[in-house]
Order: structure tokens, then sequence, then C-alpha cells
């Protein structure tokens, strides 16, 4: 008897307090239901009670040290809205620039270093070349050292501005703590020319690599990675992409726009379900509500990060990343796209508006201005704030008494809007891949790639570093035996 | 044998992944440190198993760096056989160190926090009033998560500790100096913090700002004022961590204009970080008048969360008194 | 109620030269006062490092008392009033610990104060007993026990 079998996707890196996949297949063998279980909790809406408002943006960073400067960035402006305080121009100047600089490294660690080397060493080459220095071998040395240095001048800025790069401490309402002097303009503004040129560059690599080939192609717009959801961004009057400000826009899977609203009225849009065997929770569309883990218009289940920000908006904010967004449109034949896999492509079209964005912040010479901050001076009551983390919208929310201390708080971190898609994902992944209980080593591979096209948070780092990609399957018989273990 | 390279451990708890990035951010010098030792489990990047682990000789593993507070089963459960299997142990990072942000926790429980994850936030829609279990059926399926503890700990509450790099996360010149100490050998005795061991303000440029006697009349919220880029921050009403502060970390936040809340914890001379702090922020209060007094004290609004920042699960109390959360 | 018998244990630091000269005249003096104080002799209510109290409290103490020269009469100057802009920074802190402020207190004896060093005592005791053991854990877990 074979039936009733449980496969354990357990890549340690998720498994150790970091996540797990669990696969359970039916009476033939097929996939009956996919879990990715989150086993982590920290409880920081819970002790923000009792803290100054101001410490927000030093205290919630630590809930992500992959993107902490997503979550300062939120925090602060949190803060402008609690406190009833504009940021001065120049106050928001750098923390745009700030903003970019972070959007940009992020992004491109993530191509090169975490989801992208599936396709640029390519998902069927050895296990142990899919991480940086298999990239590097394949586009060669020049270009891995362009890497290093796109990332490392993008982090100075935000070292220099925000005082670390791990958990930046920079933020406060109405503007930042430190100012810009000429001296480190001009050479940040040197930096930027050089990553808008990196940005093109990994464009650039995208097609020779993936474009050009059509098994690639045949893989990104393949029906085992493309479920249909609505989608939320963030966007400006023109409703162009914008990572730092403006409405979020939601449209529906079939593009058409179904709300526009401020940060402050989310609560009338999104809602959060509970699942007892995980952790995480899954946000949905409030006005159509949570009808479980599917696919379709009638389903509240929506995507955010770069794939949906592009799909939710009308255009890239930047002349080049226009261009690209326009391109990839054409080549994927619809918009909105629901193909997982374009994640990765809008990614770097994403990369290359953060670093026009840099240059156009870094050319004007308003940067300059000493005037950095507006110091509040209304009574502080509650403030909801909101940015795209390059995860996707990241939405934080504090009610605050009359001298500031936090009374409450409520988080919507950026990969949790996207954990039912994820899950949908993985599944769909798997029932396109195992069938008849057959398990093929490929399928390792295939479901990872699934879930690293959103690239969550606690995902981060596994392609670091040289080795192998930690990913095993289990499979049980029906009285829990290990009857056969996959593991590359 | 003597030409075997030492083997080396990473493993992370209730962490933010940041200590994580820490190591990664040595960029090149990571590939010295790879060619001298031998990596035989690192969970975010390396492809080895728990029961890898298991089946090496005790003490085989020549230092195990541990980031992360201890705040689920699962956590205790991995540490506790790390330690077993390794000659060092190295606590990386505050939250290992000191608990760190997460412990902030400890003024709260499992129920409290529980509660207004999966319960009272606004935007949770719950209506079965369904939370997180340790055991679920679905369609006949048993899924596991692993316990979470009341109550945050430090690494050396939960095993034997030999050394520990402060810092929120490490920066990476004390990532290298400790990591070439234990290849050399040259270790400082057990229980050190890799850190020089003197004052923050030992180290910061605005040192000299501060007048001969310093004294503050009133605490201003960083918010609430200019910050001056020069002068010490203390001396400005605003409060500063630094005196209560081990030093090291290149007064990072002090040279983005903030003040210091102290990840790199106490000196080796100090217990209690949130109390030495309040000792020394009392001495400086200017006045005696019991009503003024009183006056300034109201205006230091979260003593606690600030002096404990990132020490809490690390002071002599640990944690709030449980009776009094409801 | 099992606060009936209940005996709070309860810590004295007190200054040489005046409070504990004043609780040694209680002594000799042969008043009685609520057993329950332990008293800790130090120099000058200014010595107190807060780091005692939060021993005395994590080691089983129910409540703390610092006791001190009165103002203007310590033998070191500023050592009570430092004393005191401590007491109430402390107590606030203490307050966030869950720990009442009762549980805390500040006061000025003499060394010719024995009766009103007899005096707190027993009204301190009194204060304590109401309000029940402290039972401070220190960390001490069900879920983790469990
Ligand atoms: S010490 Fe800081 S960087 Fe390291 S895990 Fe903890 S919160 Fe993250
Ligand atoms: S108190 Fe802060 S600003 Fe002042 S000298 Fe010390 S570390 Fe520097
Ligand atoms: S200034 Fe203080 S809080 Fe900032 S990194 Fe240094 S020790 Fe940590
Ligand atoms: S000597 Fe008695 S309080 Fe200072």
């Amino acid at each position: 008897m074979t039936n009733n079998k449980r496969i354990t996707i357990d890549p340690i890196t998720r498994l150790e307090g970091h996540g797990k996949i669990e696969i359970f297949l039916d009476d033939k063998g097929d996939v009956e239901r996919a879990f990715l279980q989150i086993p982590e909790l920290r409880g920081f809406e819970q002790f923000a009670v009792g803290r100054p408002a101001e410490e927000m943006p030093r205290i919630t960073p630590r809930i992500c040290g992959v993107c902490p400067t997503a979550h300062h960035m939120a925090s602060t402006k949190t803060l402008d809205d609690l406190f009833h305080v504009e940021p001065t121009p120049t106050g928001r100047m750098i923390r745009e620039l700030i903003y970019n600089a972070f959007q940009f490294e992020d992004h491109t660690l993530h191509f090169f270093f975490l989801g992208g080397p599936d396709f640029v060493v390519g998902p069927q080459a050895p296990a142990g070349d899919r991480n940086i220095l298999g990239v590097i071998g394949k586009v060669g040395l020049e270009i891995g050292g362009k890497v290093i240095r796109a990332r490392r001048e993008a982090r100075e800025i935000i070292n220099y501005l925000g005082g670390k790069i791990i958990h930046p401490v920079c933020g406060l309402p109405g503007g930042v703590s430190k100012a810009l002097d000429e001296e480190h303009r001009v050479q940040f503004l040197d930096s930027a020319k050089f990553i808008v040129e990196f940005s093109q560059f990994a464009l650039q690599i995208f097609d020779d690599i993936v474009l050009k080939n059509k098994e690639y192609v045949d893989i990104v717009v393949g029906d085992a990675y493309q479920i249909k959801t609505y989608y939320m961004g963030l966007v400006d009057e023109k409703n162009k992409v914008n990572f730092y400000d403006g409405d979020i826009r939601v449209v529906e899977p079939e593009g058409k726009e179904f709300a526009k609203f401020k940060a402050r009225d989310y609560l009338d849009h999104i809602s959060e379900h509970v699942e007892p065997w995980t952790y995480v929770k899954f946000p949905f569309l409030k006005n159509i509500g949570w009808k479980g883990f599917v696919e379709g218009k009638d389903s509240g289940v929506y995507r955010v990060a770069p794939l949906a920000r592009l799909n939710a908006s009308d255009g890239m904010a930047t002349p080049l990343a226009q261009e690209h967004y326009e391109k990839m449109y054409e080549v994927l034949g619809e918009k909105p796209s629901h193909h997982t896999l374009a994640f990765h492509w809008a990614r770097l079209i994403e990369a290359l508006q953060a670093s026009e964005s840099m240059v156009q912040l870094l050319e004007n010479k308003d940067i300059l201005d000493p005037n950095i901050r507006n110091i509040p001076t209304e009574t502080p009551t509650e403030g909801v704030g909101v940015v795209e983390a390059p995860r996707g919208t990241l939405f934080h929310h504090y009610k605050t008494d009359e001298k500031g201390i936090i009374t409450e708080a409520n988080l919507i971190v950026a990969t949790v809007n996207n954990a039912a898609a994820i899950n949908m994902s993985i599944e769909k992944a798997a029932k396109a891949l195992i069938k008849g209980g057959k398990v093929t080593e490929g399928l390792l591979n295939m479901t990872e790639m699934a879930f690293r096209a959103y690239d969550p948070c606690h995902a981060c780092g596994t392609h670091a570093l040289p080795g192998d990609m930690p990913l095993v399957i289990k499979i049980y018989d029906k009285d829990r035996e290990l009857v056969k273990q996959l593991k590359k | 044998m003597s030409t075997e390279k030492p083997k080396v451990a990473f493993y992370w708890c209730a962490s933010c992944g940041g200590c994580e990035e820490a190591v990664i951010d040595l960029a090149e010098d990571i590939l010295k440190v790879v060619e001298a030792v031998d990596i035989v489990f690192w969970p975010v990047a390396l492809d080895f198993k728990k029961k890898d682990v298991e089946a090496m000789k005790d003490g085989s593993i020549a230092v195990s760096f541990i980031n992360g507070a201890v705040r689920l089963s699962e956590q205790e459960e991995m540490v506790k056989l790390l330690r077993q299997k390794s000659g060092l142990v190295v606590a990386f990072g505050s939250c290992s160190h000191l608990g760190g942000i997460p412990g902030l926790g400890n003024f709260w429980n499992k129920e409290t926090i529980f509660r207004r994850a999966y319960l009272t936030t606004p935007s949770t829609d719950n209506p079965d009033g369904t939370v997180p279990l340790e055991k679920t059926e679905v369609d006949g399926k048993e899924l596991t998560l692993p316990r979470f503890y009341d109550t945050v700990y430090t690494l050396d509450q939960v095993i034997d500790v030999d050394y520990y790099l402060p810092g929120c996360a490490p920066p990476p010149d004390l990532i290298m100096n400790a990591l070439q100490a234990i290849l050399e050998g040259k270790l400082p005795p057990k229980g050190a913090v890799l850190s020089p061991n003197k004052s923050l303000c030992d180290d910061c440029k605005r040192n000299e700002s501060k007048p001969e006697k310093l004294t503050i009349k009133e605490i201003k919220r960083p918010w609430e004022v200019e910050l001056d880029p020069e002068k010490c921050f203390l001396a400005q009403g605003v409060i500063c961590m630094g005196p209560a502060t081990r030093t090291g970390c290149g007064e990072r936040c002090i040279e983005a204009n903030m003040p210091c809340r102290g990840c790199f914890g106490p000196t080796d001379q100090v217990i209690d970080q949130g109390a030495k702090f309040l000792s020394s922020l009392a001495s400086i209060l200017d006045t005696d008048d019991e009503k003024e007094i009183e006056k300034i004290v109201d205006t230091i609004v979260d003593p606690a969360g600030t002096f404990y920042r990132f020490s809490l699960p690390s002071s002599i109390f640990r944690r709030r008194r449980m009776e009094d959360i409801k | 109620m099992a606060n009936e018998a209940f005996e709070p244990k309860l810590v004295g630091f007190l200054c040489n030269w005046c409070s504990y000269t004043g609780a040694d005249l209680a002594g000799t003096a042969r008043m009685t006062y609520a057993p329950n104080i332990r008293i800790i002799r130090v120099m000058c209510s200014g010595r107190v490092d807060p780091q005692f109290v939060l021993k005395a409290f994590i080691e089983g103490a129910d409540g703390v008392l610092i006791s001190g020269c009165h103002p203007g009469d310590c033998h070191y100057q500023e050592g009570n009033y430092n004393a005191l802009r401590r007491h109430r920074l402390l107590s606030k802190m203490l307050e966030q610990f869950g720990i009442e402020r009762e549980r805390f207190r500040l006061e000025w004896v003499s060394a010719a104060e024995g009766v009103k060093f007899q005096q707190i005592c027993d009204e301190f005791t009194e204060q304590i007993k109401k309000l029940g053991p402290l039972n401070l854990n220190g960390g001490k877990d069900e879920h983790r026990e469990a």
C-alpha cells in the first residue's frame, strides 16, 4: 500500500524555525494538499505597546534583517501621519534616496544570489552551480565584480545616511536626522550613474540568457507557474509604480481597477485570515472575502511584490524602466500577467527604476538643503504608513496616547500579503509535477522555484554561498514510515 | 590529524536574519574564512541536516556561532545539540547575547502575544477564534509547530556559552577579529565579550563637547528638538545609552546623528545595563528638589523599554512579573 | 486567604551614619518592631546601586527600603539627593515590571529617630502583607517546562 503519502520538503533553512513545505498525496498518489508552514512568531505588535512612538523606526526593523530599511521607512512614515507633520522637501528627498538605493540593492541581491541563479545558470544545471559562483562562471568574472561593486556602493549610501546598513536609524517624524553634503552628493551621483548602467546590463543578461532561450521561456509561461489573482501596489498620481509613496491600487485578475485607496483606509480593504497550522496570517481583500486557497475573481487572494506592482500600475515612473515594462508585457502577451516566474523579470525592471530615481534625486541640488526636518507641534493620535518593500506592500499602523506612547500597533508585513498565493503556487507546481505517486528529482527545484519567485523573506540567503540548495523530500507510507528520501 | 581544518557551525534561533546578513556582508573576507575552516552546518546557506550534526562526535565542531534569542522548543533542542558537539560556542549578536529587541516580548507572555496577533489586531478576521496550535489535523493530516514559550531567553540561559560577539548586528571588523583569534588560538578568558571593555562614551567624538560636570534639567525626546550634530546627546538632554554601553560599534548610530540605544550591552563590570544607565542618568539630573525630580522623571516616558531596549532577558529580572500581565 | 499566614520578607539598606544608628537605637531600646526586615548596612544611601535593589527583589524580597540621613545631613553631601533621584526613577521603572510603588520605599531617618524607624518597619510590613507576596519568578516558564 502506498496511498496516503506524506511528503515533507524540508529545506533546512526554512525548517528549523523558518518554514517547511508539507505535501500530502491522495489514494492515487496525486497531490491533495500542500502546506507551507511558517513556525515563527515574535509578537512585535504586542511589545510595541508602551514604547515611545518615535522609537518604532528603531524597533520594527528587527522584524527582518533582510529588509530592515522597508520597516524603518514604513515606520517613519507612520510617524509623519501620527504626529500630523509633513517631511520637509529635503527630508523627503533623502528618504527617497535611501529607499531607492535599498530597493536596488535588495532586488539585485535576489536576482544574482538567491532566485536568479536558477535562470542564469539554468534550472537543470547541477545544484552545486546554482549560486552566485555559478552565475559568475556563466557571465564572467568581470561581471561578478560589477555585481559586488553595485551593491556595495548602493549600500554605502544607506550606511552613510542611515548609520547602519542593517537596521538604519535616521528616520524621525517630519524628516531625517542627517543631512547630505556636496562632497557625498557628488560621490553618490557617480555611484548612481554606475548603478543605472549596471541595472540595464542586468536586464541584458536576462535577455541573453532567459529570453533568447526557448526552453526557459516555455517554463516561464508554462502552466505550472501560473495563478490568477488580484494584484496590489503603490502608484503615484499618474498610476506609475512608486516604492516610497502614493495610493494603493488593486486590479482584478482581468486587469480592471478594483480599488484605489489611501494608506489610512487600509482596514476597509484588507483583512487577515488565521489558520491553526502556521504562525503566519493570510491577508485577503475584505470586499471579496476569504474563500480559501483558490484562484480567480471570486477569491479574495491577491498578490504583491514586483510583478504585482507592475500589474497594478499603468507604467514605470522613469523612462528606461518604462521601455522594459512595455517590452515585458509584449513578450508575456497579457496584462496583468499571472506568470509567477515573471516576478524575476519585473524585479529587474524595478531595480532599473530605482537606479534612475537615485540619479534624478542626486542631480537635484535641493537635496543639500540643511532643512531636513519639520519638528512636530501637534498632539500625536493615530497613524498609518505604507511603502512598497521589495517583497510587497508593507503596512504599519500605530495608535498612541497624547504623549505619543504606543497603545496599539498593527503590522501587515510584505511577504505575508503573498502567503496564500505562495501556498497556492507551491500546490500548483506540485500538482503538475507529482503524478501517480511518482516523484522526480526535478520536482525539488521546480517547487522551490515557485516559492523563490516571491523572494519570501524567510528564504533569504539560501543561494548566497557555494554549496547545495538545501532541500530534501521525504516520502512516508500510510504508517508514516519513511520509504524514500530524495536529497540534492 | 593536525592537517584537518577546524569545523565551524552557524545557527539561527529567534532572529531577524540580520546577523546572517552580517556574515554574508564580509564579502570577499568570507572566502578567506571558508578556506581556513570547514563549515559543517549553516542552515541558511548550506545543505546539512540536524541528523548530520547528531551523527558527529561530541566536541568535534571547533566552534559554533549562534545568533538569535531562544523562544521556541525547537531552538532549545538545536542549541543543546550544538553545545554537545562543539568545543566552543559563541553567542553572536545582541539577540543571542542579551535577548535583543525580540526580548522586549518579556514584557508580555505567550497568551497576550497570541491574543494580539491572532485575535485583536484590527485587520484580523477570525470569527472562530482560531490560534496556531502545536498539533493540528487538517482533513486527517497532522501538522505540527514548535512550542512557543512565555519568555525569551538569552543563549547563555539555555546552554553554556564561551564567548559573546555583541551588536545588532555585529560589525564586520569585530567578526573578523573574532574569527582570527579563534583560528590562531589567541583567545581571551572564557566568558569574554569580544569587544573592548570600555564605554561607548570613551570612544565617542562628542565626548569632548561634554561639560566638566554634565547636568541636565530637562529630558527631550529625539522628535521634539533639533539634534545638534556635534554635541553630546546627553548634554542636549536627549537620552543616549553611551555611558552604560560597551564600545566597539564605531558609534554607528551617533554618526547618523541619533543617540545610542545600547545594542552592545554593558561593560564587564556591570550585570544589569538598564539599572546601570538608570543610575548614571539619575545622577546628572540637575535638581535636589523632590517636586522637580518627579517632574523630570515624568518626562522619561519609557524607562524600562529604553534602558533595556536590547537587554531585557539578560537583566536581573529577565522579564515582567507574570502575575501582572492580564 | 493564603495571605493571612504571609510573612513578608523585607530588605532595608540603611546608611551607616544616620539610619543604621537610628535602627540600632530602636534595637537597644528594646522597642519591638516587626521582625520581617533584614538590614544591610551601607556607607551612604547614595551608595545603593539600583542593581542591589533588583537583586533583593529577585532573590525573594517582597519589599525594599532605602533609608538615609535627612536632606542636608548626608555625610557625603549629595548622597541622599542622588538616592532620591534614583528612587523616583527606579520606582517608575519597577512599575513597568509589575512591581507596585509601595514595595520600594525611601525614608529619611536620623540617628535619634529610633521610634520613626520602628514605625516605618511596622507600617511597611502591614502594607506588604496587604499586597501579598511578590513572586518574581525570573523567567520560570510553564510552556517551557511543560
Ligand atoms: S542581533 Fe539584531 S541583527 Fe542579529 S538577529 Fe538579532 S535583531 Fe537581527
Ligand atoms: S552620551 Fe552618547 S553622545 Fe554623549 S559622549 Fe556618550 S555616547 Fe557620545
Ligand atoms: S551606537 Fe549604540 S545602539 Fe548604535 S550600534 Fe552602537 S552600541 Fe548599538
Ligand atoms: S551618609 Fe547617610 S545618606 Fe549619605
